[in-house]
């Protein structure tokens, strides 16, 4: 079973990073739907357009728990404006790949990130979409499957 | 040498620390997936070895090495009717339970639509085997009816007898489900279809070896087995076709197995799969016992132990080593994957691991919530498993299920307990 996973996959599963709530988040997006099993939440501190904090929270398979890991890790002390830039490529090459029926894992995290972004423009009194784009949060990925 | 304590420790350093035990220690693997495929028995063993160093004869060659192998070939056809009670001219050797499965279903459906009838009924919740070959069977214009198994996961007869038509060529209910192990009532179901003068198959896959499966006492036409289930090598199955019976051919070719099979005979599988099921059937009661005790002991202590573990299936008329057990909140791969560090081997009933995301047809079958269905896990037990190994079992679970409902977003940490959805979204 952990034979189709890369070493990394494996440490960030094993260990993940930044795994927890957090009360005191400005920021906070859930994404995915219990019909595929994959549900990230993710929690943002942000203060001077600096990410200073990430959480997450997930329910998912290995891929899942691992993508939530890195994810929070790579926007971690970011600005928003590269935090936007975050794509879910970059966190399959983070982890060293993933099996093509788990990369849905990492669109997931790409959403949950900007979702919680999104949350963090609407709490501003913004209209996030121009920059944030339209977020699937009912994990339209799944159906490509 | 110290014989290792099961489980111990992890091979991928990064996860080291995660384990208990040290680097570089055998680890002993604690098997827990019996329904997915079994080790082969001493005796199946020996019957290959002896089929494979002997006689390298054709069976249906006609000098001294060949006569040997045809002995080999009818001893394991002996000992398979004798377990089955049935004769040995009605057992017939396929290379899979899924392929006796599907000449079950296609054979009797093409032979039978001569006659005008173009309807089967089965259930829900069959193996893939039996669904995907009804569903191959709808493609070319035959009708199916697929009966919903009840919450505990019985058929009921009844509601077989409901949906019988003037046209219905073959009722197919399997003798006990390969998830969640419930038994189905073989024996009335097999008197429902034959009152109506219906064929009746039955896919014994997981029960053959496992419980008690005498095919005159049941009264079907057809049961499928699979060698593998019971200690046997893979790639030996069987398929019972009752004397008076015939359904097409579904291999066709040379004249083996009284022309109904072709393929030059898998002697070295058929010896073990005689083998095998004579050692599995004589003793019976005993390794129903041992495995029912380890199950039970599994069942109760994580149902005390976890909070919301939920057992899917009823427990009475259910397979002595199965214990398929939901833990909300947690989806099935990540305990498959923690239970694999500490050299656990069980399976999911998620399908998340194959090439579909979507939970299992079985749970949902019953009536499982998607995400419930997501995290359930499948153990079961052999005569090899100790008392020892389903402690081990459920020290693991009670250390890594909490830990991982700490992480998970479905499960609401304050009140201990997991979220809720509906169909139309998440119910407070």
């Amino acid at each position: 079973m952990a034979g189709m996973y890369s070493e990394k996959v494996m440490e960030h599963f094993a260990h993940p990073h930044n795994v927890g709530e957090m009360p005191d988040a400005n920021a906070v997006g859930e994404v995915g739907n219990p019909k595929c099993g994959d549900i990230m939440r993710m929690y943002l501190k942000i203060e001077n357009n600096v990410v200073v904090d990430a959480k997450f929270m997930t329910f998912g398979c290995g891929a899942a728990i691992a993508t939530s890991s890195m994810a929070t890790d790579l926007i971690k002390g970011k600005s928003i404006e590269e935090c936007l830039k975050l794509t879910n490529k970059a966190v399959v090459e983070a982890l060293d790949g993933l099996p093509p029926i788990k990369v849905h894992c990492s669109v997931l995290a790409e959403e949950a990130v900007k979702a919680a972004l999104a949350d963090y423009y609407r709490r501003q009194g913004i209209d996030p979409e121009p920059f944030v784009g339209k977020i699937e949060t009912s994990c339209e990925s799944c159906s490509a499957h | 040498m110290e014989d290792p304590k099961p489980g111990r420790p992890c091979r991928s350093p990064g996860i080291s620390a995660y384990c208990d035990g040290k680097e570089n220690t055998p680890m002993k693997l604690v098997y827990l997936d019996n329904a997915a495929t079994t080790p082969c028995c001493p005796q199946a063993l020996a019957a290959v070895n002896k089929a494979l160093d002997g006689p390298c004869g054709n069976p249906s060659s006609h000098y001294s090495v060949g006569y040997e192998a045809k002995q080999l070939v009818d001893t394991g056809r002996a000992q398979v009717a004798k377990a089955l009670n049935a004769d040995p001219g009605e057992i017939f050797f396929t290379g899979c339970g899924s392929e006796a499965d599907n000449w079950a279903v296609k054979g009797t459906a093409f032979k039978l639509a001569a006659q005008g009838k173009k309807h089967l009924i089965t259930s829900a919740f069959e193996h893939h085997a039996i669904l995907h070959s009804m569903a191959m069977l709808e493609r070319i214009g035959f009708e199916v009816s697929y009966i919903k198994p009840d919450s505990e996961g019985y058929i009921h007869p009844e509601d077989v007898e409901a949906a019988i038509r003037p046209d219905t060529a073959l009722i197919s209910i399997m003798m006990a489900n390969n998830e969640i192990g419930t038994i189905q009532p073989i024996k009335e179901l097999a008197a429902v279809a034959h009152a109506h003068k219906i064929w009746f198959h039955t896919d014994a896959v997981q029960a053959v070896g496992a419980i008690p499966v005498d095919v005159k006492e049941l009264g079907v036409d057809m049961l499928s087995l699979s060698g593998h289930k019971f200690n046997a090598p893979k790639g030996i199955g069987a398929l019972y076709i009752r004397k008076g019976i015939s359904p097409w051919n579904f291999l066709d070719g040379g004249g083996q197995e009284s022309r109904r099979r072709a393929g030059t005979e898998n002697v070295a599988g058929i010896a073990a799969i005689g083998a095998a099921l004579e050692a599995a059937t004589q003793d019976l009661p005993a390794r129903m016992e041992h495995e029912q005790k380890l199950r039970d002991y599994v069942i109760d202590r994580v149902l005390k132990n976890i909070p919301q573990a939920r057992l899917n299936g009823g427990r009475d008329k259910r397979l002595p080593g199965n214990a398929n057990i939901s833990f909300p909140g947690l989806e099935g791969e990540t305990i498959l994957l923690d239970l694999d560090m500490h050299g656990i081997c069980a399976s999911t009933g998620s399908a998340c691991n194959s090439d579909s995301l979507d939970p299992s047809h079985v749970l949902l079958s019953i009536g499982l919530p998607e995400e419930i269905g997501h995290g359930s896990m499948r153990f079961t037990f052999g005569p090899q498993n100790t008392m020892q190994e389903a402690e081990y079992l459920c020290d693991t679970l009670e250390e890594i299920i909490p830990r991982r409902r700490a992480m998970s977003c479905m499960w609401l940490q304050s009140e201990g307990k997991a979220r809720v959805f509906s169909l139309k979204g998440e119910k407070q």
